[in-house]
């Protein structure tokens, strides 16, 4: 099976070079669902920003989609960057754009020409039930909408890896629902690649999952 | 709201760099001009034993455009109403030429010097008077107008230019948090600054566009025309095709310029 994304010896650190991740070894496989769970600043972030190429990798190598992230090429990352979906912690939505051009970002980037885009963007806004919002702008919606706007954001392109920190942090039950659903159905009608960070895991969840746990600076696998 | 107080602060700007540009090319010409007036009216009068050929007076110095000899008449006139014509004749012969030296253009205290010695030079030259005194305190006045000008717009550039570097960190900040959003989606560099780019190019427009109506404006309110007339010479204040092509080309010049900074200066956040 092809590795999506696979960490050997992997150590993290910010410029204060205080170690966040200490010499981790773990591999993602193409159409894995992932929970990573950890208390708080134990470094769920920090690890995302490393796949997702913001952090490098201080010490041992980081591959995602076959490309080396230590010393990669600008170029190269930003070719990367555009199979990946991620929805941010604290979402990163363009505050001057509406929700409508904010799910548009990926589609954009990725060239897609105006009919798809469109008719992607208001498929997505029906899956996250802010078709009546589209023509909003991020700080008219609340958290929770804001939310579900930069999860169909991370949906638009299709991306063969989506990315998302504590997606239902700020969601009611039956909002979290519809969250775990698209992500369920991406990948089981796209075999998308998702990492999930979470406080805890749905019961609800109906897919395999492997569930992978940060504490001290170490990754482990829970079985 | 917040995005239109942005393209202002940049407008103004531009606009007034834009301005002081255009005030001192103004205060050029006119001062061109008024030099060209000057010298049309300025001139040295030589006196010469004998007499000159113009081509021998022309080929003394360069800045020399015209030569008229003055006549003698009106001296002899004054003399003596009595002499024969015969003895007029001869008087004539025997008294110095005067000729009036018009000049190119007007000349610095030290043209004026170093005519004269090239003057006094010809064996046959026995006087020069170059009103030099009267010459020195005009010239002196051209070049004082001139330095306020040129200080004035100086300042008036490094004051905006200021401004445009304290403006510079707030439209830094506010385009960071998209060209980052856009650079984590993947977006390549002209991509992430390409609204940057045509907002500054949108801004460098309309600030040229608005200097053209301010020039426009003044170059045909009768006011100011009036004092050009005044002082007897004719300035074109603003050419509509050049000199608004000349703005709009330093207008645009600058804001590549600012957002080529805030490109550059832009740094992924971790
Ligand atoms: N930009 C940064 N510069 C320096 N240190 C940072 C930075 N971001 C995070 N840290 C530190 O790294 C550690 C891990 O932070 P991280 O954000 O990865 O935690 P987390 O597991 O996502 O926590 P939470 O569940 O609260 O989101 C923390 O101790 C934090 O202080
Ligand atoms: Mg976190």
């Amino acid at each position: 099976m092809d590795k999506v994304i696979m960490a050997k010896d992997l150590s993290l650190s910010y410029s204060n070079n205080e170690t966040i991740i200490n010499q981790v070894n773990f591999s993602i496989n193409s159409g894995d669902f992932v929970f990573i769970t950890g208390a708080s600043g134990s470094g769920k972030s920090t690890l995302l920003k490393s796949i997702y190429g913001a952090l490098k990798p201080k010490q041992g190598s980081l591959i995602v989609g076959g490309v080396e992230l230590k010393g990669v090429l600008k170029s190269k990352l930003n070719f990367l960057r555009r199979h990946i979906g991620i929805v941010f912690q604290d979402y990163k939505l363009i505050k001057e754009w509406t929700i409508e051009k904010n799910i548009m970002l990926p589609l954009i980037i990725n060239g897609y020409d105006k009919s798809i885009t469109q008719s992607q963007v208001q498929k997505l806004l029906k899956h996250v039930r802010l078709n009546h919002q589209s023509g909003k702008y991020p700080l008219e919606l609340s958290g929770g909408e804001q939310q579900r706007v930069a999860m169909a954001r991370a949906l638009a392109h299709n991306p063969i890896l989506i990315l998302a920190d504590e997606p239902t942090g700020n969601l009611d039950d039956y909002s979290s629902q519809l969250i775990w659903n698209l992500l369920e159905g991406a990948k089981s009608q796209l075999n998308t690649t998702i990492v999930v960070v979470t406080h805890h895991i749905p019961e609800s969840i109906n897919v395999d999952y492997k569930h992978f746990h940060i504490e001290y600076g170490s990754i482990h696998e829970v079985n | 709201m917040k995005s239109i107080k942005n393209h202002l602060s940049l407008i103004i700007a531009l606009l007034s760099i834009l301005f002081s540009i255009q005030v001192f090319i103004i205060a050029d010409r006119s001062i061109d001009a008024y030099k060209e007036k000057l010298a049309n009216n300025y001139s040295v009068v030589v006196v010469s034993q004998k007499r000159l050929t113009d081509k021998t007076l022309l080929g003394i110095n360069k800045i020399i455009s015209s030569v008229t000899e003055l006549e003698p008449d009106g001296i002899i006139k004054r003399l003596n109403a009595n002499i024969s014509p015969k003895n007029t004749e001869l008087l004539k012969l025997t008294l110095p030429k005067f000729y009036k030296l018009k000049l190119k253009y007007f000349p610095t205290p030290d043209e004026i010097n170093e005519l004269t010695q090239d003057l006094l030079k010809n064996k046959n030259i026995k006087k020069v008077e170059d009103f030099s005194h009267t010459h020195d305190t005009t010239y002196k006045l051209l070049l004082l107008f001139k330095g306020v000008i040129t200080v004035f717009s100086i300042s008036m550039l490094v004051v905006t230019i200021l401004l445009i570097f304290k403006e510079l960190k707030i439209w830094q900040f506010n385009h960071s948090e998209r060209m980052n959003v856009m650079g984590l989606f993947g977006a390549p560099v002209w991509l992430r600054s390409a609204v940057l780019f045509r907002l500054s190019i949108v801004d460098a427009l309309i600030a040229s566009v608005l200097a053209f109506i301010v020039f426009a404006y003044i170059s045909s309110s009768t006011w100011i025309l009036q004092h050009f007339s005044d002082v007897g010479i004719e300035v074109q204040m603003f050419n509509p095709v050049n000199d608004f092509l000349f703005l709009l080309v330093i207008a645009i010049t600058l804001s590549i310029l600012l957002a080529s900074l805030i490109v550059l200066g832009h740094k992924e956040e971790v």
